[in-house]
């Protein structure tokens, strides 16, 4: 029985399939090894540096989420609280009302509230925001460049690929450490 | 009124001129009289910050619960009710976010760019299902991957696919596997998730164009069981590999296969062996196995050299090589205003010599990228040749270990064991 060739058949697969089942299992062991030395306790999210962005518009159209993820963030301590604010006004407005017509914003999801003389607070309501950038636009080129585009990670569904990150002409959204999951100007200084 | 509204063209005009400079203080900060305290941001925490570890955990249970439903406990019902959980968990409630099948790409782009380190659980979510794989079959096919589950669920009648048929179509997942390294190896793209059919109604929330592909994907699915996982599935091919030598497998009978042939059309994947009797040694199968072990190198070197040559097409999906095309090609696009990739690369103040640089860079990267990609192409198809000409005599009807998703159909089938044994046996008899 021991010696039938059907048995020794039989003990030859088996050991084929072992040596295969150990080189499989080296291959992987290999492959994860390589990357657990290289890999991190810490998740990635997406993040958007405000320095490189452009503010082409294009975070409001890619994003996987109907509207974006991408919202206006004000860094307060930046703001000059101008009455003639660049973000909140259209060029050449004759007067400074807030009527619909003399918004910058599509979706007039800022707020304009008077402080004192001649101050001005502007904040921004995300739940109208579509993360544009044209009030980031306007208060770069005329302003102190306080508002700013960032992902809002309450939203984000933290793509395994960002979408607009792959199109960001500026590549101006990377991966950053789920610890430090915002840039925001003011605190935030390029180096 | 009138000077107001020159005191603001003044002012604008002259603000325009210093655009080009993020001047960050324009306007001094304010310092307030009244109480007004000045507000910070809100940061809003991420959405799944602390839920990674529970998903490890889960995925882990599913993986372990599936591998003894499916072999000690045999209960088809029991991997369809964890299907359904592992759909409703990991594709509705968490949006197809992380998935092994993506993890693919993290592991390339952790081994390939040092800029890039892979999270333990993304490598834990490409691990474990390959380990248990290797152990218990595609135990994970079954009831633990969200896009395997969604097309379970809609299989209707399934057509039994011819073999050569199947053979050919199953040659997609390589080419799909090598293209999605060669894309994540070169920080291109990922283009699994990018094309994920599923994912836009997980979300519920995709183009239009996702939506129909996901939409034809499921009416397909109807007909043509599981058609993602077996004609497409890059995470497949390692799945297929590992189960393929498994140490434990889902077996169709609990003891002794009566022959009965119950279970022959019982499988919508077409993952059972009919039992074959060949004849012991036939110089003709010999000869042609020979040829394929000769023919391996050669189809290599094939592969290897059309990949080689299609570097080029294959490089256009990478944006700094497309925009290097572009700006060559079609220089008027200078002129564009609307163009936003030109434009933002003219205002970047980077010059063309520094992007044809990096352009040719990448696509040499693409050159060599394209000889393994063929090579591995080459080697895929003259090893499924190789199969061919290998034949094992099987005395029973047994499962496909390499293609075999572990759903446990087939087992419902089998009469072995059942208490009406002899009355279906007198019947088929």
């Amino acid at each position: 029985m021991e010696k039938s060739p059907e048995n020794k058949a039989n003990k030859r697969r088996e050991f084929i399939r072992s040596t295969a089942r150990l080189t499989l299992a080296i291959g992987i062991g290999g492959v994860s090894g390589l990357a657990l030395s290289k890999s991190t306790k810490e998740e990635w999210v997406w993040q958007i540096d405000p320095f490189e962005c452009t503010q082409c518009g294009r975070c409001a159209e890619e994003c996987v989420l109907t509207p974006s993820a991408v919202k206006c963030v004000h860094a307060f301590d930046l703001c000059g609280y101008c009455d003639l604010c660049g973000g909140y006004f259209k060029p050449g407005v004759i007067d400074l009302h807030t009527g619909a017509e003399n918004q910058l914003c599509p979706t007039a999801a800022i707020k304009r509230d008077f402080i004192e003389e001649p101050f001005f607070e502007y904040t921004i309501d995300e739940d109208l925001c579509i993360g544009c950038g044209k009030c980031v636009k306007g208060c770069s080129a005329f302003g102190n460049g306080s508002l700013h585009l960032q992902i809002r990670h309450d939203l984000c569904l933290n793509c395994n690929q960002c979408t607009i990150a792959r199109l960001c002409p500026s590549d101006a959204i990377t991966r950053a450490p789920a610890s430090k999951p915002y840039n925001f100007k003011g605190d935030f200084t390029k180096s | 009124m009138k000077n107001n509204r020159i005191a603001i063209i003044t002012f604008f005009s002259g603000l325009l001129i210093s655009v080009v400079s993020f001047a960050q203080q324009r306007f001094p900060r304010p310092d307030f009289e009244s109480d007004y305290l000045v507000p910070s941001p809100l940061a809003p925490e991420p959405r799944w910050a602390s839920m990674e570890i529970l998903d490890v955990v889960i995925l882990l249970i599913v993986l372990v619960l599936t591998s003894w439903l499916a072999i000690k406990k045999r209960s088809r019902r029991g991997i369809l009710y964890l299907s359904v959980f592992a759909l409703i968990y990991f594709g509705f409630y968490r949006n197809g976010c992380i998935c092994s099948i993506g993890g693919i790409q993290n592991v390339t782009l952790t081994l390939f760019n040092p800029a890039y380190a892979i999270s333990l659980t993304a490598l834990l979510f490409f691990v474990l299902p390959l380990i248990f794989a290797l152990f218990m079959g595609r135990v994970f096919c079954a009831s633990a991957c969200p896009l395997g589950a969604i097309q379970e669920l809609v299989i209707l009648k399934p057509i039994s696919i011819p073999s050569p048929v199947r053979k050919v179509l199953g040659l997609i997942p390589y080419l799909y596997l090598g293209l999605s390294i060669l894309y994540a190896a070169t920080n291109t793209d990922f283009i699994i998730c990018r094309y994920d059919p599923f994912i836009g109604i997980f979300r519920m929330d995709a183009s239009f164009e996702m939506l129909i592909l996901g939409g034809s994907f499921l009416l397909l699915g109807m007909f043509v069981a599981r058609p993602y996982c077996r004609f497409l599935c890059p995470y497949g091919v390692l799945l297929n590999w590992m189960s393929s030598f498994s140490k434990w497998h889902l077996s169709i009978t609990p003891s002794e296969c009566v022959d009965c042939k119950l279970c022959a059309h019982s499988c919508p994947v077409d993952a059972i062996n009919k039992p074959v009797i060949e004849p012991v040694s036939n110089r003709k199968d010999i000869n042609k196995f020979i040829l394929s072990i000769l023919i391996l190198p050669v189809l290599v070197l094939i592969g290897g050299y059309i990949g080689s040559k299609s570097h080029i097409y294959l490089s256009r999906a990478n944006t700094t090589v497309s925009l290097a095309e572009l700006m060559i090609t079609q220089p008027e696009l200078k002129n564009d205003p609307d163009h936003i990739d030109v434009q933002t690369f003219l205002a970047s103040g980077k010059t063309m010599e520094t992007l044809l640089e990096e352009a040719a860079v990448i696509r040499s990267q693409f050159y060599y990228g394209g000889w393994i990609l063929g090579g591995f192409l080459g080697l895929a198809f003259g090893l499924i040749f190789m199969g061919k000409t290998i034949y094992r005599n099987r005395k029973d009807y047994e499962p496909d270990k390499g293609n075999c998703v572990s759903c446990g159909r087939c087992m419902d089938y089998c009469p072995v064991g059942k208490p009406d044994f002899d009355e279906i046996m007198k019947q088929i008899k």
